[in-house]
């Protein structure tokens, strides 16, 4: 017994979510528009692991639904494996948790029903893009997301903020055409626009050029939403001037979901990962682990110092997957899941300070471990995770990569890898020091420890990070195992899809 | 082959403008233009010579027809399009308020 009707609430959800709040949102109370909040992302939560017990339960490795009964490749076809799991729940925590902490957090801005609802569009852009099986609807919802995003980064509509924003907008509007010439192209050559069958027609017709020009634009374009290091430029400014809670979801799963994810999805299941594309990734992976972190080491603001940090971990992800052996997707995606577990957390944390004490600048604040205990301990706990310090979660995704880096050969990688990581350690010690401990200064003796909705997130997000490491056991195995097995299925997605789809 | 070459055109005078250009809204004429280069490269795609809309109606009979799916796929381009292009002229807009200025040489608060 599976019910795939639930797979299109994932996008459903989201989308009357945001249309509700903002067609209800100037007439009620704010209590109500908060309610509603809070409630369709409990809802999303709950379907996204009652999405992973369908399909554990059903006895196949992948679910489809059609919409309006079309069979594929003629429909849009929804899918639902393992990879899609994964993804989707990852997604939903982290909206859950900043969905709850924005209910305080969001008191300083204006406009709150706004808020929500491009928040729920933007979590409406993920989840579709996640659980579509066409590449031009993955690129619709790419670009929901995307737009939704760079509307909230111009949020608080200060200089600076609105800056950024357009320099995001631009940057992210020309990688949209790239990936758009890249599916116009691809779609010249195979007539379909079906993931899956679009894999089938590709691996049975002969072609030299099609697929590798296709995958340079691919990579330009995916690889700038993920922000790969030569393609970052947008994100150090993006991701601080973002109110902290969307900074939150772009930093924890909007680049993963928009860059890593279609990246993965297309590579490894449309066109096969080869040998070529494989060492490509890897070196994007390692620069952007290198470059980023020494960029962040001179950072004094501190959510720019953790944007920074976000390219960093990005490439130890891009790393991971890019070696292409079973260990090294599994360390990949692992260090997906922590990183968008503890970076949103240190963004929730930099927001807390920001609300209590008012101000970004380490050098401005001092002692704050004094006035703010949970937010200062969960902080700890954040930082040791994103340095790899065991036993919290970061470390043995870090260990995983490392390790399928020295299976393949590749010292200079697995060296690369460690040095990123000690000076990542660096970096967040010099946030402990200059944020928390020392002396606290005379103009912060009066703070207060932040409302409950966002200590109530920070404190969640901070027993995940602790806990992280028992989903390595077997028992949970399961969760990543089934992600890892869709990517080394390779082209053989096609089979499975379409075999799934008649049924 | 000659539609294809001026499309490549239209494409690099819009990245230009992209790149370039030091004035806002100049940006944003050269991002509208990439998008345009881009959506009728892919109604040239699905276009054949000498064919036909694909509408079907009764006694007709279509030999020769153009691929209906491209021109859907554009149509959804051309929102998205839409929608991003108000969203930065939108912006732009507030950035001349608090700046006041189109030149993004003199837009530098943001440092590193």
């Amino acid at each position: 017994m599976h019910n795939i009707q639930i797979i299109p609430l994932f996008v459903i959800i989201p989308l009357f979510g945001a249309f509700f709040v903002s067609l209800i949102g100037r007439y009620v109370k704010k209590a109500v528009v908060k309610a509603i909040s809070a409630v369709s992302c409990f809802l999303l939560l709950i379907l996204s692991f009652y999405g992973l017990y369908m399909l554990r339960n059903s006895g196949s490795t992948v679910l489809v639904y059609k919409i309006g009964g079309w069979a594929p490749p003629f429909g849009i076809s929804m899918v639902l494996d393992g990879l899609t799991n994964f993804m989707l729940i990852t997604v939903n925590l982290i909206a859950f948790f900043v969905c709850v902490y924005s209910l305080s957090y969001m008191e300083k801005y204006t406009d709150k029903p706004k808020f929500f609802t491009l928040f729920f569009l933007m979590v409406a852009g993920m989840n579709g893009l996640i659980v579509s099986g066409d590449l031009f609807n993955l690129f619709v919802f790419l670009e929901i997301a995307s737009i939704a995003s760079y509307a909230l980064v111009a949020f608080g509509t200060e200089a600076e903020e609105l800056e950024a924003s357009f320099k995001y907008a631009i940057m992210g509007s020309v990688a949209s055409s790239f990936i758009f010439l890249g599916i116009a192209f691809l779609y010249g050559f195979t007539s379909t626009l079906n993931m899956a069958d679009m894999a089938l027609v590709l691996s049975t017709k002969q072609n030299i050029w099609v697929v590798p020009f296709v995958a340079v634009l691919f990579l330009m374009g995916f690889g700038l939403k993920a922000a790969l290091v030569p393609f970052h430029a947008w994100l150090p400014d993006a991701h601080p001037s973002a109110p902290a809670s969307i900074s939150a979801m772009l930093s924890g799963v909007l680049i993963k979901t928009l860059g890593v994810y279609a990246l993965m999805r297309v590579f490894f299941n449309i066109f096969g990962m080869t040998r070529a594309y494989s060492q490509i990734l890897m070196f994007l992976g390692a620069l952007s682990m290198i470059v980023a972190v020494i960029l962040a080491l001179s950072q004094w603001d501190l959510k720019r110092l953790l944007a920074y940090h976000s390219i960093s971990q990005i490439g130890y992800v891009v790393l991971g997957i890019g070696l292409a052996t079973p260990l090294g997707i599994l360390g990949g995606l692992f260090h997906l899941f922590n990183h968008s577990i503890f970076k949103s957390l240190l963004f929730l944390n930099s927001g807390a300070i920001d609300y209590a004490a008012g101000t970004r600048d380490l050098k401005e604040m001092s002692g704050l471990k004094q006035k703010l205990p949970i937010t200062a301990s969960t902080n700890l706990i954040a930082s040791m995770s994103i340095a790899g310090i065991p036993p919290f979660n970061g470390f043995f995704s870090k260990l995983i990569i490392i390790f399928a880096c020295i299976q393949q050969g590749y010292i200079g990688y697995a060296l690369a890898a460690v040095i990123g990581s000690i000076l990542t350690l660096a970096s967040f010690m010099k946030v402990q020091k200059f944020a928390f401990l020392g002396e606290l200064k005379e103009k912060y003796k009066n703070i207060k420890e932040v409302p409950f909705a966002m200590r109530f997130s920070m404190v969640c997000l901070a027993i995940i990070c602790v806990l992280g490491g028992i989903l390595l056991l077997p028992a949970f195995t399961f969760f990543l195992k089934d992600a890892v097995n869709v990517l080394l299925a390779g082209t053989g997605y096609a089979h499975t899809v379409l075999e799934a789809a008649l049924r | 082959m000659t539609l294809y070459l001026l499309c490549l055109v239209l494409f690099c005078i819009g990245l230009y403008g992209v790149l370039r250009k030091r004035n806002l809204v100049k940006i944003i004429i050269g991002l509208g233009i990439i998008e345009y280069a881009m959506n009728l490269f892919f109604v040239l795609l699905g276009y054949r010579s000498h064919g036909r809309a694909p509408i079907v109606a009764q006694d007709q009979n279509i030999l020769n027809m153009v691929d209906p799916l491209p021109q859907a796929l554009v149509l959804t381009s051309i929102v998205i399009g839409l929608g991003v292009t108000a969203l930065v002229i939108s912006i732009a807009i507030r950035i001349y308020e608090k700046y006041g200025t189109f030149d993004i040489t003199k837009i530098n608060r943001l440092k590193g």
